[in-house]
């Protein structure tokens, strides 16, 4: 049994049901979808520095994306919403992958400065290349199920910055419009995968609270069908 | 001077230990009150034997060489060290077998996750009992062990190992394709079910529909029959073992807290049949879990069936602490 030896949390899994929003790129689009089920989210959309936004019968819990999984993994959210990106890159948590919300897609990539030959002449001439990420473990799979040696370079910040400053031969990146590429003089080599936002829950959550996260998943699926 | 341990071990202090003694002692009680003695069996075992337990146990995630070249590794679980005990210990006694363990076991943990290399199950082994009986006494013999750590509102969810495998192959699914789905049901990836399902040649909507509804089947009584609705060898086998089960249970009293979930799938090979996992409200990972391992002892050459569970002793105490303080809170 996989999570048998992951230390206890102590989160608890009744009261109000806990959602876990992503703040970021993936906010505004979470809230409304959170209104078109019928959650009141005037509270988040208002200025306040506040982090947690009780609503009718469910707790708002807004956080960076990349921390969804954790919280949710640990029950100190019974539910929550992130990106696929950020589940792949944290594929080990474990949660449960209820719903394609279908908002919030963007493209990961692998892209490299415009005109330039640096990723196949590295690959060709010394055997492998140099690709600087957030996202080490999408890399990683990436370039080894297309049978590929690279050094994977982890970086917290703009990732653009590697190819310009020698760095790295390419990036892999997450893109939405393609506008940061550009601007950068940098352009798309390859696609790797389409990320959507998804609906995610507890594993215990899940079965204690089957019929809350049942009607919400059933609201939820409604209010983004295609 | 600090000296360090290995990450995912630990030291137990007094006050943690005189509680954590008081729990393992209240449970190994009830254990024995119903006739499970109480066993031990080495930390190290040769891999070979480990290794009967199938794809998952067999990874132990500790092994060496003894100095004759051997090689040994450290239990993951009690379960296929008792099956080796009773086949060899027990050869000519008669079944049923009722055998109780306190004991570490160990796993490997992933960097920077508080995961615990080395940690206390509570568990018991009911060997020679066939279903429904003995998954229905294993299920007793558990909530008696929940009651007794005080966890009054946990939660036992009863599945079944056989029913996606079965189920699956009745499509016509095998191969890469098979395990690969049997990894999402098992990580409940339900998007990841459905997109590799509607790409299976020859699926039709309906039937794709139909496999990801009976992963989020689960509740009372009701779920068999919302589950029969769908019909198939797989699930009428499986459905019937666990109506037999819960009818048993109900004419016992004992079925309120045990919740039927048809999209159970636990990661242990040896499991067939009913599995169970453990549940409190109090936290968010599960406390426990066991199941029928019908085929297990037949690898030891004893051809018994068998059933268990374990308790995981670190988290049934986080989950006792939770508990005691939300009984304070009610209290005006």
């Amino acid at each position: 049994m996989s999570a048998a030896g992951v230390s206890s949390s102590r989160a608890r899994t009744d009261g109000p049901l806990r959602v876990a929003v992503p703040r970021g790129a993936l906010f505004g689009e979470t809230l409304d979808v959170l209104d078109a089920v019928g959650v009141d989210t005037s509270a988040p959309r208002g200025d306040s520095r506040s982090l947690i936004f009780e609503t009718d019968g469910m707790t708002l819990v807004t956080m960076r994306p990349s921390d969804v999984p954790t919280y949710v993994e640990a029950g100190a959210a019974d539910v929550g919403i992130t990106g696929k990106d950020v589940l792949l890159e944290q594929a080990d948590r474990v949660v449960y992958e209820l719903l394609d919300l279908g908002f919030g897609r963007c493209r990961m990539v692998l892209a490299g400065r415009r005109g330039d030959t640096r990723l196949g002449e590295s690959q060709r001439r010394l055997g492998m290349m140099r690709i600087a990420t957030k996202y080490p473990r999408i890399a990683e799979s990436h370039f080894e199920q297309t049978g590929r040696q690279v050094e994977v370079i982890e970086v917290k910040g703009s990732v653009e910055l590697a190819p310009l400053t020698g760095l790295g031969d390419g990036i892999v990146d997450l893109v939405a419009t393609g506008r940061t590429l550009d601007e950068n003089d940098l352009e798309v080599r390859e696609e790797i995968l389409e990320c959507t936002a998804r609906f995610v829950a507890n594993r215990v959550a899940h079965k204690l609270r089957a019929a809350e996260i049942d009607a919400l998943t059933a609201k939820l699926r409604e209010a983004t069908a295609p | 001077m600090i000296h360090p341990i290995p990450p995912g071990t630990r030291d137990v202090l007094p006050d943690e230990m005189r509680e954590l003694r008081r729990l393992s002692r209240a449970l190994v009680e009830v254990f024995e009150d119903r006739g499970y003695g109480e066993v031990a069996t080495p930390a190290i075992e040769y891999d070979e034997v480990l290794a009967r337990g199938g794809a998952r146990t067999s990874e132990s995630a500790y092994r060496f060489f003894d100095e004759s070249g051997d090689l040994l590794a450290l239990r993951s679980d009690m379960t296929v060290p008792i099956a080796r005990l009773a086949a060899s210990r027990f050869a000519g006694a008669e079944p049923p077998l009722r055998l109780c363990y306190l004991a570490s076991a160990y796993r490997a943990v992933r960097p920077q996750r508080g995961q615990m290399r080395e940690f206390v199950q509570a568990g018991v082994e009911l060997i020679g009992m066939p279903a429904p009986q003995g998954t229905v006494e294993v299920i007793e013999v558990l909530e008696a062990a929940l009651d007794a750590a005080g966890l009054d509102r946990a939660v036992i969810g009863l599945g079944d190992a056989d029913l996606y495998r079965q189920l699956l192959s009745e499509l016509g699914i095998e191969g890469k394709t098979l395990e690969s789905l049997l990894g999402r049901l098992a990580t409940h990836d339900l998007v990841g079910l459905e997109a590799e399902l509607a790409a299976v040649p020859g699926l039709g909507d309906e039937q794709v529909a139909t496999c990801v509804a009976l992963a989020q089947m689960r509740g009372g009584s009701e779920v068999l029959e919302q589950a029969r609705a769908i019909g198939g060898v797989a699930v009428e086998r499986a459905t019937a073992q666990m109506q037999a089960t819960y009818e048993e249970l109900e004419r016992r009293g004992a079925a309120d807290r045990v919740q039927i979930d048809l999209g159970l799938l636990r990661d242990l090979g040896y499991y067939t049949g009913a599995i169970l996992e453990v549940y409190d409200p109090a936290l968010g990972h599960i406390i426990g879990g066991g199941g029928r391992y019908d085929g297990l002892l037949g690898k030891f050459g004893a051809d018994l069936p068998a059933a268990g569970f374990a308790l995981y002793l670190e988290r049934v105490h986080v989950a006792q602490m939770e508990e005691e303080s939300r009984r304070e809170r009610a209290v005006p």
